[in-house]
């Protein structure tokens, strides 16, 4: 681990970036009252949009907010141009992994992924095989989690292809930071993210099924209770979409319908925020109360068009991770952009090996694991904490995968002391129809305590407004 | 509209018109009550359990009617699916699953209304003290129904929430009407002979219909005027005759395929109000009428939730 991590406003001697400079300069000018003042004024606009997390929470009827900070991260033109690309390229190479693991599976056959890894993970799905999908797009909406360790050194933490969530924050941080300090928008040439949903509704569209020319499209949510609702009803409003839950949807004739009062309307594209387990009870989960009996058929008739694709867990599992740079290679004959974290594989025993001598400075994760939780992070780690989990690894390896533990870089916060250097990363969203579109920057989260390097906001983190400067 | 949608627009001022409702009802049993002098009028606060359909849930924690235990069974209990503070509580509910489609002004004017009601001591109904909180839950009633004709898109965004205020206000006051009929003109009792005055004005103050009665009729209050009040005007805002007009209209805005057979229904119902004489219904038996009318209510309602939301179970 770096003594000091990389700071996204200012150099190691303390200088401020060329990018912050007009920043810094206007945050230099700011009395501390009208800082304060505007803190207050954002908490009430969150409270009274009703911009929450957890709604609907254990206490009934209480809805907790995720704390804004009023300081952006500013990524320049040609770093964002950098990630761009590189985010395309990954995307892109993870899409043709679905579609060949899915149909021929040539990448197992040329020995580059051992097949068991593939064909016994619990996230690839036997009902998608030989099924074909509109454009061979199965990610449509992908959230690829980076960080930062140095100048121009990003990686890719996570690839993020079943259900990602954040965009709703990075709309409305954005419409924030707007409206507390429209100055700033003047005096920098900020690129707009406010065409998100627009975006998004297109890409949907130019998914739907074959022959539908003029397709209605419907986000399907779990409903009111589930922890990102909130942004389920934002973007449904913001597309101008029905929100539907599992009960407003039906099957016939090969179709799928959601109930109106005016009758039944068909649907023919699902933007589902429901994971592949709750889908469709007769297919998967059969207690699930939230999806359509009967959905799978449809869609394996290629009438109905989901978003993401039955499957796509397979291409962002921990286990499958190490092998995305050998897709890149693989079907683009690239070498991919965007660097991959070095990660030891628990189940060959070199790494094993590896790992268990230097548990100390390792972060260890399970294979399945997601959201920070099950995971040892050595260097935060008790004695005692270390060797409870040797023995977890111990019993399971193959469920194990470590890292090094990664420097990540730093962006200014207000604290109650003033400002302070807090840990963070980015969450760009791709969207992939017949092209691959991304809004510049992405959603930028922060570890609120000092020193932590965990952003989740189930676990306590924060929110940045994310400037791509454009030149 | 997605007819979930639709179903939870019109619960949401379904319970909000029933709180308000429920209110007006208590109130007057309380003022009723008060006007025996001294003594308890029991039979009155049993006529209330009736009215809100709570004998049974009540008899199974109470051993016998008190006015107190009636009151906080009707008002704050929270194990009464029926209370006031659990209609106000479904109001907010259906709101909240819909919140999308409703203003911001509405989703909080029924947010703060369930959060008040919710931080709000059950003692203020103790004693003979109820009637702020009557007239308080009366006002929110008041206030939601105002956003909502204020502020709300004029589509079916209005219109199913329009329908839940009408048909249940419709049924309500047929019950009440029921109700207290039976009480204060017992069979072969003369409907132009008011008896005591009192009750019976304390009757048209429920429905805020005192003063509406002074202006049509410019008489003595007899029974008969009253019951052509509540039953057959259909310029007063809380009679039968009023609620349906409006539940017609509102269904021929809202129309579809499968709607016809309820279109007529209402239609006949309607027209049974529109050209009826209160003689007639005096003649045939006002309970009767009355129970053929909620009947026929409850029908309508089954059918519209088949044919435009979440067809009940």
């Amino acid at each position: 681990m770096q003594a000091t991590a990389y700071d996204e406003m200012s150099t190691a001697d303390g200088a401020v970036r060329p990018h912050y400079a007009k920043f810094a300069d206007w945050l230099a000018s700011q009395p501390a009252e009208t800082l304060e003042r505007k803190r207050e004024e954002a908490d009430l606009v969150f409270h009274r949009l009703g911009i929450t997390f957890a709604v609907y929470g254990e206490a009934e009827g209480t809805e907790r907010l995720i704390p804004f900070d009023q300081i952006p991260r500013i990524l320049h033109a040609a770093e964002w141009a950098m990630l761009a690309t590189g985010l395309r390229q990954r995307v892109r190479a993870l899409n043709a992994f679905l579609g060949d693991i899915y149909h021929d599976q040539e990448i197992l056959k040329a020995g580059h992924i051992p097949a068991l890894q593939v064909l016994q993970n619990v996230q690839y799905r036997p009902e998608m095989q030989g099924l074909d999908v509109p454009g061979g797009i199965y990610a449509h909406i992908a959230g690829v989690d980076l960080v930062r360790a140095g100048e121009g050194e990003f990686y890719v933490l996570e690839d993020n292809l079943r259900v990602p969530s954040g965009v709703s924050y990075m709309l409305e941080n954005r419409r924030m930071m707007m409206r507390l300090f429209p100055d700033l928008f003047e005096s920098h040439n900020i690129a707009p993210v406010e065409h998100y949903p627009d975006t998004l509704l297109e890409v949907l569209r130019t998914v739907a099924p074959v022959g539908i020319s003029n397709p209605t499209v419907a986000l399907l949510t779990p409903g009111a209770y589930n922890s990102a609702y909130f942004e389920h009803a934002f973007l449904a409003q913001q597309m101008g979409v029905e929100l539907v839950e599992g009960q407003d949807l039906f099957v016939a004739d090969e179709q799928v319908f959601m109930r109106t009062t005016q009758g039944p309307q068909r649907v023919d594209v699902i933007y589902r925020r429901l994971d592949d387990d709750f889908l469709d009870p007769l297919a998967f989960r059969q207690d699930s109360m939230l999806g359509v009996p009967g959905l799978l058929s449809v869609y394996r008739a290629g009438r109905i068009t989901l978003a993401n694709a039955i499957g796509t867990g397979v291409a962002d599992d921990k286990s499958i991770y190490p092998y995305v740079p050998e897709m890149v290679r693989f079907y683009l004959g690239e070498e991919p952009i965007l660097n991959n974290v070095p990660t030891w594989m628990l189940r060959k025993p070199d790494d094993l090996a590896y790992a268990l001598d230097h548990l100390n400075e390792l972060v260890v994760k399970e294979v399945h694991g997601s959201g920070g939780y099950g995971m040892l992070v050595g260097p935060a780690a008790t004695k005692q904490e270390i060797e409870d989990f040797r023995k977890r690894i111990v019993a399971a390896p193959d469920k194990y995968i470590a890292q090094p533990t990664l420097s990540l870089s730093t962006c200014p916060i207000f604290v109650d002391s003033g400002i302070a250097p807090r840990h963070i990363d980015l969450r760009p969203f791709v969207l992939s129809g017949r092209e691959i579109r991304i809004v510049p920057g992405g959603l930028t989260r922060v570890a609120l305590r000092e020193g932590s390097l965990v952003v989740n906001s189930s676990q306590g983190g924060g929110t940045k407004d994310t400037w791509v400067l454009e030149n | 509209m997605l007819s979930r949608t639709a179903d939870h627009l019109y619960w949401m001022s379904r319970y909000t018109e029933r709180a308000e409702n429920l209110a007006r009802m208590l109130d007057v049993t309380q003022r009723m009550s008060l006007l025996h002098g001294g003594q308890v009028d029991i039979a009155g606060w049993t006529a209330a359990l009736t009215i809100a359909g709570c004998d049974a849930s009540y008899r199974k924690m109470h051993d016998k009617v008190t006015p107190g235990g009636v009151l906080r069974h009707l008002t704050f209990d929270t194990e009464n699916s029926a209370s006031i503070v659990r209609c106000l509580k479904a109001a907010r509910e259906n709101a909240h699953a819909v919140r999308g489609t409703l203003t911001s002004e509405l989703w909080e004017t029924i947010n703060d209304t369930w959060l008040r009601v919710r931080e709000s001591s059950p003692s203020v109904v103790d004693g003979n003290n109820a009637g702020d909180f009557f007239e308080w839950v009366k006002y929110r009633s008041h206030l939601s129904r105002g956003v909502t004709i204020g502020t709300m898109l004029q589509d079916e965004a209005l219109w199913f929430p329009r329908l839940g205020t009408y048909l249940e206000r419709a049924d309500s006051t047929a019950r009440i009407l029921d109700v207290k009929f039976h009480a204060l003109l017992p069979e072969g009792s003369d409907p132009d002979n008011a008896g005591d005055y009192y009750q019976w004005s304390t009757l048209l103050r429920s429905a805020s219909a005192f003063e509406i009665y002074r202006r049509v009729y410019r008489d003595r209050i007899t029974p008969r005027r009253v019951a052509e009040l509540f039953i057959l005007r259909r310029d007063m805002p809380r009679s039968l005759h009023h609620c349906l007009d409006e539940v017609q209209n509102l269904l021929a805005r809202i129309a579809n395929r499968h709607s016809e057979e309820t279109e007529r229904r209402v239609g006949l119902l309607n027209s049974s109000l529109h050209y009826g004489r209160i003689e007639d219904i005096f003649a045939e038996g006002l309970h009767e009428f009355l129970t053929d009318f909620l009947t026929r209510a409850a029908d309508l309602s089954a059918r519209i939730a088949n044919d435009f939301l979440v067809p009940q179970h």
